[in-house]
């Protein structure tokens, strides 16, 4: 176990520097670079730039800058927002808990509302539940995540007038938790769908694999009770591969938040992010990359340990 | 095979609902529908069914059908070339992986690895927000930002079949690593890349709709179904149709290419049912 946990823990910081590596190169290596926008300011005069540019270390080779950008981040220094000046830590971090809260109650329903749906639908495989489930799912995957938020808030906001459009809370009033409730319900909502349909979709697989095991027939001939059979035999063992998937799924959440996010102007991580490019806000935009990525990696990494202890017959090698 | 797909009746719908669309795309030209770009201040919001739209018509009096008609002609071509970027890419890099294993594996799957931790969106905003939208630049970085799902998929199946002896039995005759690979291991995993590839358009339709609806994408005058929804929100009190039919275009094709991408592969696989 332990050589496993610190092979893992070494490939990870791997990918993370490649991580790292990658999403600089994308930024900086764009057409225009950094600097670009601060050309487009009119009062700007070609010394001003070239000074400025200078004094962002943007005129050094883009290895250099890597270089000097990644000691920062190892030693607590992200460098400031080009918006505003603020420190790009406490800027992304201001952010966090938004998308958090979003995420979460996402999260919860998806998981409750995937497996009850997904365990049904495999015990009464081929029924019409069943049928209808496994093409609502489908659909469910396809739709465009701000296209279902639009909807939502055309029907709830605009039509019926029960629920907010948007924003986290009433602007003006004093925070509440029953108005960040009425707040939440829609973009947890349109976030949750996506997610609904990829936990009902494994847990039916998962289900279906594990009811042909010899050992369930086992237990029906002994007399077990169905319900026990389904929930104790069953479940418990479907549950283990599903573990991976909480992991597998985070990068498609921070995106469906993002898009969530900016259509329902919720304050968190993803809307931030679409800002920070209209702004050309490279120091912010490279945070939040290596945050959710550095998310993305330790997640997967708790996932798959959290599997391997669960389950005794995965062998570590 | 063909019987088992003919079976899987959603599948078979999605095969007839992509031909539909893609004859409405193709045609659009040839209907005689309004000029999709044409723009008719009198003919503002105009409801559909009146005033000669169909479906209505948008802000600027453009007709809605006419619009989504030439939207799905751009959608499509972008979901479709970048599935051929995503699959060339994506096969060529699982095939070195699985066939040469070792440090080029480690390597690749590392990148692979590092690829998947970028949340898919953030990705590609960062890549279209700082290269000149177009179609061919659209087509290029939904490809190189897609490809690592089907690199797994070839890797996985190179590691399979190189051990068969079939292969054994090639290299014994002295065929070259090359040769091997191109006759004899990637000919053997065009059915998992057919399905590969059917899932990507879906996937790629998607996000190009997700990026030219937050405004990097495809630009207006030339309409996607992404940028038709881009304004979509403050109009939505004065004329939902303008919102509402671009939206399910998209999910009518994306939902077509899922459930086809499904069929092919219980098609291909009778013991694979349903396993995503």
């Amino acid at each position: 176990m332990h050589r496993y946990l610190i092979r893992r823990v070494l490939q990870a910081l791997v990918v993370l520097l490649l991580v790292s590596m990658l999403g600089f190169s994308v930024l900086h290596l764009a057409p225009g670079g950094p600097a670009a926008i601060y050309a487009m300011t009119p009062t700007m005069s070609a010394e001003d730039l070239e000074r400025l540019t200078r004094q962002l270390g943007l005129d050094r080779p883009v290895p250099e800058q890597y270089v000097r950008w990644a000691g920062g981040v190892l030693t607590g220094n992200w460098g400031r927002s080009y918006r505003d000046g603020r420190l790009v830590r406490e800027v992304v971090v201001d952010r966090i808990p938004a998308t958090l809260v979003l995420m979460v109650s996402a999260f919860t329903v998806a998981v409750g509302l995937g497996l009850f749906t997904g365990i049904v639908s495999a015990v009464r495989q081929y029924s019409l539940f069943d049928h209808l489930l496994t093409f609502g799912s489908m659909v469910a995957l396809s739709i465009p995540t701000f296209w279902l938020g639009l909807m939502g808030i055309y029907v709830f906001a605009v039509l019926l007038r029960v629920l907010p459009p948007g924003n986290m809370g009433t602007i003006g009033a004093d925070f509440a938790v029953g108005d960040l409730l009425k707040h939440l319900v829609l973009p947890a909502a349109t976030l949750g769908v996506v997610m609904v349909a990829t936990w009902s979709r494994y847990t039916r697989a998962s289900m279906l694999e594990v009811i042909r095991e010899d050992y369930m027939r086992t237990a029906q001939a002994k007399g077990v009770a169905a319900g026990a059979l389904i929930l104790k035999h069953a479940l418990r063992n479907a549950l283990i591969p599903l573990i991976t998937l909480a992991g597998l799924q985070l990068p498609l959440v921070f995106s469906g938040a993002l898009v969530t996010e900016t259509v329902f102007t919720w304050p968190g991580m993803g809307r931030l992010f679409v800002d920070s490019i209209g702004y050309r806000d490279y120091p912010v935009l490279m945070g939040l990359l290596m945050l959710t990525a550095v998310l993305v990696v330790a997640g997967n990494l708790i996932a798959d340990l959290v599997y391997a202890a669960v389950d005794p017959r995965v062998r570590l090698s | 095979m063909l019987s088992r797909f003919v079976r899987h009746r959603p599948a078979v719908a999605s095969a007839v609902i992509i031909v539909f669309l893609g004859m409405g795309a193709g045609f659009a030209g040839r209907l005689r529908l309004p000029d999709p770009i044409q723009i008719q201040m009198t003919h503002k919001f105009a409801p559909p069914l009146s005033q000669g739209h169909v479906l209505g018509a948008d802000e600027l009096g453009r007709d809605v059908l006419s619009r989504l008609l030439h939207a799905g002609r751009i959608s499509l071509t972008v979901g479709v070339a970048a599935m051929l970027v995503t699959v060339t890419f994506g096969a060529l890099l699982g095939t070195l992986a699985g066939y040469f294993r070792g440090a080029t594996d480690a390597i690749l799957l590392r990148i692979t690895d590092a690829m998947l931790s970028f949340p898919p969106i953030f990705l590609l905003l960062a890549l279209a927000a700082f290269v000149p939208p177009s179609l061919a630049s659209m087509t290029l970085i939904i490809g190189v930002t897609s490809w690592m799902d089907v690199t797994r998929m070839v890797r996985g199946q190179m590691l399979a079949l190189r051990e068969r002896e079939f292969i054994q039995g090639a290299r014994g005759l002295g065929a070259s690593g090359g040769r091997i690979m191109l006759r004899h291991l990637l000919p053997n995993t065009v059915g998992i890349i057919a399905v590969a590839a059917t899932l990507s358009v879906a996937r790629a339709i998607l996000l190009e709709s997700y990026i030219s609806f937050l405004g990097y994408g495809i630009q207006p005058p030339l309409a996607s179904w992404g940028n038709m929804l881009n304004n979509a929100q403050s109009y939505f009190a004065s004329a939902p149709w303008v919102a509402i039919f671009p939206g399910i275009a998209i999910t009518l094709a994306v939902t077509s290419f899922n459930f086809l991408g499904d069929g092919l592969r219980d098609a291909l696989d009778p013991r694979h049912v349903m396993q995503r």
